[in-house]
């Protein structure tokens, strides 16, 4: 059989951010990341859904194990973004904005090197309930 | 008697941090919520008020009316903050979820109408955890 499934994870972490471009004035980042872009940073809940299609295995079934997956998830990216600032704590965002839109392509891009090049991919990422991003688009 | 509930949320950063420890003890107590740059949550909040419904209304309450004094006197101090920084009634205390629901507590108590009584006050930290205070 070579019919194609999709398989989810899905995965959460909790981070501090700060949205702003650090050559704008305090007043241009106001106006434009509002209160996003408070100094003292604020932070989220995030939920992650990792979608992985391609072909069962013909022997045991799997697209990929949901154990091997959600430890790939844990390892390489829960383990640099959970209980993190993500503009101090992580390399990722040192100089990048950390706009929904930028951690779900990371995010993408980390685990797009770990899996199988015969998979798909795609990363959804809930900033809150009503606010979220999906890559690719 | 009847209960009404308004659910409201907010966005903020904190840490648990008790600065009169050192940072191993933090570390040892709080694990990675001690992290010194802060971490952050999607705080949902439920109020619950109770009383008798009126008459001419059908309503315990206006629940807009209810919602207006959540957000003036609640998320107004406390979404996009810093908890530990920027939030007076914090000032002082660990910045926990208890301690911020009973502060939230305090913060609505006296701003209802003599009619309505302020029954709990529920906040999740994340879709797992949460905590209730009944006064």
């Amino acid at each position: 059989m070579d019919r194609k499934v999709a398989i989810f994870r899905k995965e959460h972490f909790n981070a501090a951010h700060r949205l702003y471009v650090p050559g704008w004035t305090d007043a241009q980042n106001l106006e434009q990341f509002g209160k996003c872009s408070n100094p003292h940073y604020h932070g989220h809940n995030y939920e992650l859904v990792v979608k992985v299609t391609g072909i069962p295995d013909s022997v045991t079934g799997y697209v990929i194990n949901l154990s091997t997956l959600s430890y790939i998830i844990q390892k390489k990216v829960l383990a640099k973004f959970d209980h993190k600032n993500l503009n101090l704590d992580t390399q990722e965002f040192a100089l990048l904005n950390p706009t929904a839109e930028n951690i779900v392509y990371v995010i993408y891009e980390i685990l797009r090197k770990e899996l199988d090049p015969s998979l798909e991919l795609s990363v959804r990422l809930y900033e809150t309930e009503r606010n979220f991003v999906e890559y690719p688009a | 008697m009847v209960f009404l509930t308004r659910i409201e949320h907010f966005n903020a950063a904190h840490k648990l941090y008790n600065p009169s420890w050192t940072r191993e003890k933090n570390e040892e107590v709080f694990g990675v919520c001690a992290n010194e740059n802060w971490h952050g949550h999607n705080y949902e909040l439920y109020v619950t008020i109770k009383g008798d419904t009126e008459t001419e209304t059908g309503f315990l309450f206006d629940v807009k009316k209810l919602s207006g004094i959540i957000r003036e006197q609640v998320i107004e101090k406390l979404d996009h903050k810093n908890l530990n920084v920027e939030v007076d009634f914090l000032k002082g205390k660990m910045c926990s979820s208890e301690n911020l629901t009973i502060g939230i507590w305090h913060l609505l108590i006296g701003c209802l109408p003599e009619s309505v009584q302020l029954h709990s006050v529920k906040l999740y930290e994340t879709p797992r955890i949460y905590v209730e205070y009944f006064g």
